[in-house]
């Protein structure tokens, strides 16, 4: 038991990250309501930004924007790596942001029609109308 | 079913949580992740590109092509949002208010447009007076607002922030606008033909700057070769600067026409 608390404790972030990874999922298999799946998706998507964005952090860091004079061609410090965080998840985590709130709106136009169309968001409700015919 | 999801959700998650005992301890330097190319950005990228920001010297910059397709990807989203909602149907009930006495006129099934005078606007059937205090309120914030979205794009190179977020942020400043007051009141001051061409616009802006550099005799996004037209000094962060004005318009332009479309069904009337 001990040694399973250390486990969680060393990669807290990882177990958290997972667990609401987990909570999305579920919304998009289980839940009957359109919108909701919709939310689980986001929840997914948040969970795997955070995921991402942890990867990159380091200890004793900074965020990674160069601090001095090394812009205008002056040759001050040497620049090391341990003392800025990683760029590259922040950069794939800035676009992914983009084109989850872009798949979010075509996501909401589509659910719009639907129920323009059937008078319903739920699932097995669509499910009998388009039975019917 | 839901039993069934359940477990399935529980296998997965215990998978994953078994995978995690291999993956590298929170804020570890030394991790797979910050060993090899985030270093030479670190090192490097402030020597070739004079932009001290480096999240935006990497997207701007390193990554530029897979930038200019995620703006073609949220103009795409715009687009889609237009086409599957937008209703041109003419609506068989016109309300028109004389602003100076507060009379409606409601004109039914015209056989044809009805023109009226500048005295007269155009009104919803639920039409109320807007509130005087969320009025005022949003009257002095929304300038501040795009003030503030015009620094983050402005300043993208050299503090936190770049096209997408000021883009984000006078987009929702115009949202602000449309909610205060109502709909067709944010439609007056920035047409639906506007807002189309500017999320077109800003697509082209980056695409342009690509094409410029390359008959500029460069690569394509090749900033270097604006050097004999803007002069050497930080020639890249200047570029970038383009580049990101493109992104901010595409994005401010595609986030209200998703917000009129889906919050009036097409329908460019009532709003919320």
């Amino acid at each position: 038991m001990t040694e399973l608390f250390m486990l969680i404790a060393a990669k807290y972030n990882y177990w958290l990250y997972i667990i609401l990874m987990m909570i999305g999922l579920y919304a998009m298999i289980a839940k009957n309501n359109l919108m909701k799946k919709l939310v689980g998706m986001n929840i997914f998507q948040t969970a795997i930004i955070l995921f991402y964005v942890s990867i990159g952090f380091k200890h004793n860091a900074t965020i990674p924007i160069i601090m001095g004079d090394h812009g205008h061609g002056g040759h001050g410090a040497a620049i090391h790596a341990a003392d800025y965080i990683n760029p590259v998840p922040h950069v794939l985590m800035l676009t992914a942001i983009v084109v989850s709130v872009a798949t979010f709106g075509v996501a909401m136009a589509l659910c719009v029609r639907v129920y323009q169309r059937y008078h319903t968001l739920e699932e097995d409700e669509l499910r009998m109308r388009l039975s019917e015919k | 079913m839901k039993l069934l999801s359940l477990i399935v959700v529980c296998l997965t998650g215990g998978l994953l949580l078994y995978g995690t005992a291999d993956l590298p301890d929170w804020g570890d330097p030394n991790a797979p992740a910050s060993l090899h190319l985030s270093n030479y950005y670190i090192e490097n990228a402030v020597r070739d590109t004079q932009v001290p920001n480096l999240v935006t010297a990497v997207l701007a910059d390193y990554r530029s092509v897979d930038t200019m397709f995620e703006t073609a990807v949220v103009f795409c989203a715009g687009l889609a949002c237009f086409l599957l909602l937008r209703d041109f149907t003419p609506k068989k009930d016109h309300y028109y208010r004389h602003v100076p006495t507060g009379v409606i006129l409601h004109v039914k099934n015209p056989d044809r447009q009805v023109i009226v005078g500048n005295e007269f606007e155009d009104i919803d059937k639920e039409w109320l007076p807007p509130d005087t205090i969320i009025k005022t309120v949003c009257r002095m914030l929304i300038p501040f607002i795009q003030i503030y979205a015009l620094y983050v794009v402005a300043h993208g190179d050299f503090s936190p922030g770049g096209g997408f977020q000021g883009g984000v942020i006078f987009g929702s400043s115009l949202i602000l606008l449309a909610i205060s007051y109502n709909l067709k009141y944010l439609l007056k001051r920035v047409s639906e033909k506007f807002l189309g061409i500017l999320s077109a616009a800003g697509v082209l802006v980056y695409m342009g700057i690509g094409v410029v550099a390359m008959v500029l005799g460069g690569n394509f996004l090749d900033y270097e070769k604006y050097a004999p037209i803007f002069g050497e000094h930080h020639i890249r962060a200047l570029g970038m600067l383009g580049v990101e004005i493109g992104v901010g318009m595409a994005v401010t332009a595609v986030m209200v026409i998703i917000y009129i479309n889906i919050v009036s069904e097409g329908k460019h009337d009532e709003g919320l």
